[in-house]
C-alpha cells in the first residue's frame, strides 16, 4: 500500500474522543419487555392513563410486526429481550429543579463534551436539553424562552404540564404503527425533547439538544415532537455521543415535526453515537425514524444531518409536503470507515400544490465501511406544479469500501419536474500527488478535499455546529477563504 | 553554488528502466530545456524531481542548492521552492482554486518562516498574477482544473507558478494541447518569471515552445540519458532534421528496427 493510501487511511481512523464512561449509579429496571415493564416506565413518570395506554397499543402492534430486512446492512438479530429498557441517573431528589441540584459528575460529563449546559456560560445563545440515558437532565435558557411564548422543555415534563399539546401531535406524523422500530419506541421511548413555537414567534436563539448513551446494555429511545406554529420559525440541533463499549447498544428514536402555515423548522443533527473499533465490536445500532410534516401553506422543513457515528444508520428523515407551495429540504453527509454501515437518505412526499423539494445527500466511505443512500420521492396525483431536485455524490477513500445509491421515483402527476442527479468519485494518488506537489502535506489534502465534497451540506448547519462536524471529519477551517 | 545538480540520476518504473543516468547542472537563472521522443524518459525526470512515489530511485544524487533533494517528501520540495507545471493538471472537484492556493502559498511561507497571508493580502497578490496570465477573475472560484478547458489548465499551471514564486521550475510538456494564442499567453507568463535567481527546466517534445520560451541551454534525451547539449540552436536543428537525424528513434520504432 502506498503512503498516501496509509495517510488516507489514518485520517478515516482517528480515534473515537467520547468514548469514556461517566460512574454515577443509575436507576435501570431489569432486562426485557413486556406490557409490565411498560406500565412501570410510565408509571415511573407518572403519566396519563391516555398515554400509557397509548404506549400499550404500540406494544401489541410491535408483537404482530416483524423487524425490517430491507435495508442494506447486516447484523446479527437482536435480542430484545436482553435489552434495559429504562435507565436514569439516580439523584438525590425526584427530579432536579434547576442547574445546582443536577449531580455534578453528570455535568462534568457535559462539560467533556463540550456541550455548554451553565447558563452563565451561554454566550452562543444555544439553549440545550440534555438527554442522559433514558432522562433529560437540564433544559437552560427554559426561562427567557417562555417570556415569548416558547416551550422547550423534556418530554417528560412537557407530558405533565402541556397534555393538551402532546396529545395532540404525538404520534400525528409518526404514527405509533409506522414501523418495527418506531412502535418499539412508542410503547418504550423514556424521554426527549418537546418545543411548541407560538404563532408569528421567531425563536431568538437555536434550540439544542444532547444525547448521550452512558450505562451499559441500555437502548435510548427518545421522542422529540416539535411544533411550529402558524409562522413561527424554530431552528434545532441535535448531537450524540456514547461510551466506547465491545457489546451492540440499540438506540431507536422518534422525531416528529409538525409546522403550520408559513412556519419553518430547521432541524440539525451531528450523530455521532460510538461507531465500535477497528474490527467492528461494538458500537451504537442507531435505527431512527424522523420525519416531519408541512401541514399549512408555505411552510418549509429543514433536515441537515452530519452522520459520523455509529455501527449501524438507518436513518431516513423525511418530509410530508401537505400544504400548498411547502419546501422539504434534506442535506446529509454521511461517513462510514472501519466496518461501518449506512442505510441513510429520505422520502419526500409531495401531496400539495406546488410542492417543492431538495435533497443533497454526500456519502463518505472508507476502511470496509459501507455506504447506501435510499431516497423516494413521491409526488401524487394532487401535487400538481411540485419540483423536486436531487443530488447524490459518493467519496470514496481506499479500496476496500463501498458506495451504493437507491433511488425510487414515483410521479403521478403529469405536471411535476423531478431532477435526479449522482456522482462516485474517489480520492486519488494523483489528486494527493498533486496538492503534495504545492507544498499541501496528504492530511491536509486529504481534509481539503473531504471538506470541498461536503461544503454544500455544511453551508446549512448553524455557525457553531457546522465547526463541530468539520471538526469531527478531521478538517480544519484554517486557510478558508471567503 | 550551482541551483541542482543532477548527477548520474537512475530510476525505475516496476522492472523497467527508465533513466539510466542523467547528468545536468541548472545555474541559477538559466533556463534549459529538455528534448527527446515520446518514451525518452522526459516526464519520468520531471516526476523523479518532484517526487512521484510511481518512480522508484535506484541511484544517483540530485541536490538544490546543496540539499540533498530526493531525501525530501514531495511537499517539503514544493516548500523548498521546486515547482512542476503538469502536463495533465489534476481535477480537484469540491475545492476551489483560491482555497487551494492559499493553502499552498500559506504552507510555503510557513516553512520559510514567513508570516501566513490573511484573505485580503492574498486576493492582492492574485490580482497582480492573474492580470499577466490574462485569467478570468472566475476561474479563482472555480473548482481546481474541475471543467477547465485543456488551455484554462496550463494557464492555471503557470498561474499558480507565478503565485509560488518557485526556485526550480520544472514545466512539463506546457506547450501540448494549446493553440498558438494560448501558447503565447502561457510563454508570456513564463518569461514574465525569468529572473537572474530562478532555474527553469522546460521538458518538450516540440521546438515551437523554445520559439516563445528562448532556453540558455538545450539537451536531448534519448532512452533514459542526455545524448547531446547545445544552445538554443540545437533545438533548430532538432526541428529541420527531426531526432532521426540526430539517430534517434521513439521508443516503439526503436524497438522495431532491433
Amino acid at each position: 500500500m502506498s503512503d498516501s493510501t496509509q495517510t488516507i487511511e489514518t485520517f478515516a481512523n482517528q480515534e473515537y474522543k467520547w468514548g469514556f464512561v461517566t460512574d454515577i449509579e443509575a436507576d435501570a429496571i431489569p432486562r426485557g419487555l413486556n406490557e409490565d415493564v411498560i406500565r412501570l416506565i410510565s408509571a415511573k413518570k407518572n403519566e396519563p392513563e391516555w398515554l400509557l395506554d397509548w404506549r400499550l397499543k404500540a406494544y401489541r402492534h410491535w408483537l404482530d410486526m416483524e423487524e425490517p430486512s430491507w435495508a442494506n446492512v447486516t447484523y446479527p438479530p437482536i435480542d430484545y429481550q436482553n435489552i434495559i429498557y429504562y435507565a436514569a441517573p439516580k439523584t438525590k431528589t425526584d427530579a432536579p429543579k434547576s442547574l445546582e441540584e443536577v449531580d455534578p459528575e453528570l455535568l462534568k460529563t457535559y462539560e467533556k463534551l463540550g456541550i455548554p449546559l451553565k447558563e452563565q456560560e451561554m454566550l452562543a445563545g444555544v439553549a440545550v436539553d440534555a438527554v442522559f440515558d433514558s432522562v433529560s437532565v437540564a433544559t437552560t435558557f427554559k426561562e427567557k424562552l417562555k417570556a415569548q411564548g416558547i416551550i422547550f422543555c423534556s418530554f417528560s415534563e412537557a407530558v405533565q404540564e402541556h397534555p393538551e399539546l402532546v396529545k395532540k401531535y404525538l404520534g400525528s406524523v409518526v404514527p405509533a404503527s409506522d414501523n418495527f422500530f418506531a412502535a418499539l419506541n412508542s410503547a418504550v421511548f423514556s424521554d426527549g425533547s418537546f418545543c411548541y413555537v407560538p404563532k408569528g414567534v421567531r425563536c431568538p436563539m437555536e434550540l439544542s439538544t444532547y444525547f448521550r448513551i452512558n450505562a451499559k446494555d441500555t437502548g435510548q429511545f427518545e421522542r422529540t415532537l416539535i411544533v411550529a406554529d402558524e409562522g413561527a420559525y424554530v431552528s434545532y440541533l441535535e448531537g450524540c455521543t456514547a461510551p466506547m463499549r465491545d457489546t451492540n447498544q440499540l438506540h431507536a428514536a422518534v422525531v416528529e415535526l409538525v409546522a403550520l402555515d408559513h412556519a419553518q423548522i430547521k432541524y440539525s443533527t451531528v450523530q455521532n453515537w460510538y461507531p465500535g473499533d477497528k474490527d467492528g465490536k461494538g458500537g451504537i445500532y442507531n435505527f431512527v425514524t424522523k420525519r416531519g410534516a408541512c401541514r399549512g401553506v408555505n411552510s418549509k422543513i429543514s433536515w441537515t444531518q452530519v452522520e459520523t457515528g455509529s455501527a449501524i444508520t438507518w436513518k431516513y428523515p423525511s418530509c410530508l409536503l401537505i400544504g400548498e407551495n411547502s419546501v422539504g429540504e434534506f442535506y446529509s453527509v454521511a461517513l462510514t470507515n472501519n466496518w461501518q454501515q449506512a442505510d441513510t437518505g429520505t422520502k419526500m412526499i409531495h401531496i400539495g400544490k406546488n410542492t417543492t423539494s431538495t435533497i443533497v445527500s454526500k456519502g463518505i466511505s472508507a476502511g470496509h465501511g459501507q455506504n447506501t443512500y435510499r431516497g423516494g420521492v413521491k409526488i401524487l396525483k394532487s401535487a400538481t406544479g411540485a419540483r423536486n431536485y436531487s443530488q447524490c455524490d459518493s467519496l470514496l477513500l481506499g479500496d476496500k469500501c463501498g458506495a451504493h445509491t437507491f433511488p425510487y421515483l414515483e410521479v403521478r402527476n403529469t405536471s411535476a419536474q423531478v431532477e435526479h442527479e449522482a456522482s462516485t468519485s474517489k480520492i486519488g494518488e494523483d489528486q494527493i500527488f498533486y496538492c503534495r506537489q504545492r507544498g499541501i502535506s496528504t492530511e491536509d489534502a486529504v481534509s481539503m478535499i473531504v471538506h470541498g465534497f461536503c461544503k454544500e451540506v455544511f453551508r446549512e448547519l448553524p455557525m457553531e455546529f457546522a465547526v463541530e462536524a468539520q471538526k469531527l471529519l478531521g478538517v480544519s477551517l484554517e486557510g478558508s477563504v471567503g | 553554488m550551482s541551483l541542482l545538480e543532477i548527477i548520474d540520476l537512475r530510476a525505475k518504473v516496476g522492472d523497467r528502466e527508465i533513466l539510466k543516468g542523467i547528468n545536468l547542472t541548472v545555474k541559477h537563472g538559466e533556463v534549459h530545456a529538455i528534448m527527446g521522443p515520446n518514451g525518452s524518459g522526459k516526464s519520468t525526470l520531471a516526476g523523479v524531481l518532484a517526487g512521484r512515489e510511481l518512480y522508484e530511485v535506484t541511484g544517483g544524487q540530485v541536490l538544490l542548492d546543496g540539499k540533498d533533494l530526493l531525501e525530501m517528501a514531495p511537499e517539503d520540495r514544493a516548500r523548498e521552492g521546486v515547482f512542476l507545471a503538469f502536463q495533465y493538471p489534476v481535477e480537484i472537484p469540491g475545492v476551489s482554486n483560491m482555497y487551494f492556493l492559499k493553502a499552498a502559498v500559506n504552507q510555503i511561507r510557513k516553512h520559510r518562516g514567513q508570516e501566513e497571508l490573511d484573505a485580503m493580502d492574498f486576493l492582492n497578490l492574485v490580482r497582480e498574477k492573474m492580470q499577466i496570465m490574462k485569467m478570468d477573475q472566475t476561474l479563482l472560484n472555480r473548482p481546481v482544473n474541475t471543467g477547465f478547458s485543456g488551455g484554462e489548465k496550463k494557464r492555471n499551471e503557470i498561474f499558480q507558478m507565478a503565485v509560488l514564486e518557485p526556485k526550480l521550475a520544472i514545466l512539463d510538456e506546457t506547450d501540448s494541447g494549446l493553440d498558438i494564442d494560448a501558447l503565447r499567453t502561457v510563454s508570456g507568463g513564463v518569461n514574465a518569471m525569468r529572473s537572474p535567481e530562478r532555474g527553469m527546466i522546460v521538458v518538450t517534445h516540440y521546438q515551437r515552445l523554445l520559439n516563445e520560451i528562448v532556453p540558455d541551454y538545450v539537451h536531448v534525451l534519448a532512452d533514459g540519458r542526455l545524448v547531446k547539449s547545445g544552445g538554443k540552436e540545437l533545438a533548430l536543428e532538432l526541428e529541420a532534421g527531426g531526432y532521426a537525424a540526430l539517430g534517434i528513434y521513439d521508443e516503439e520504432e526503436a524497438v522495431g528496427r532491433v
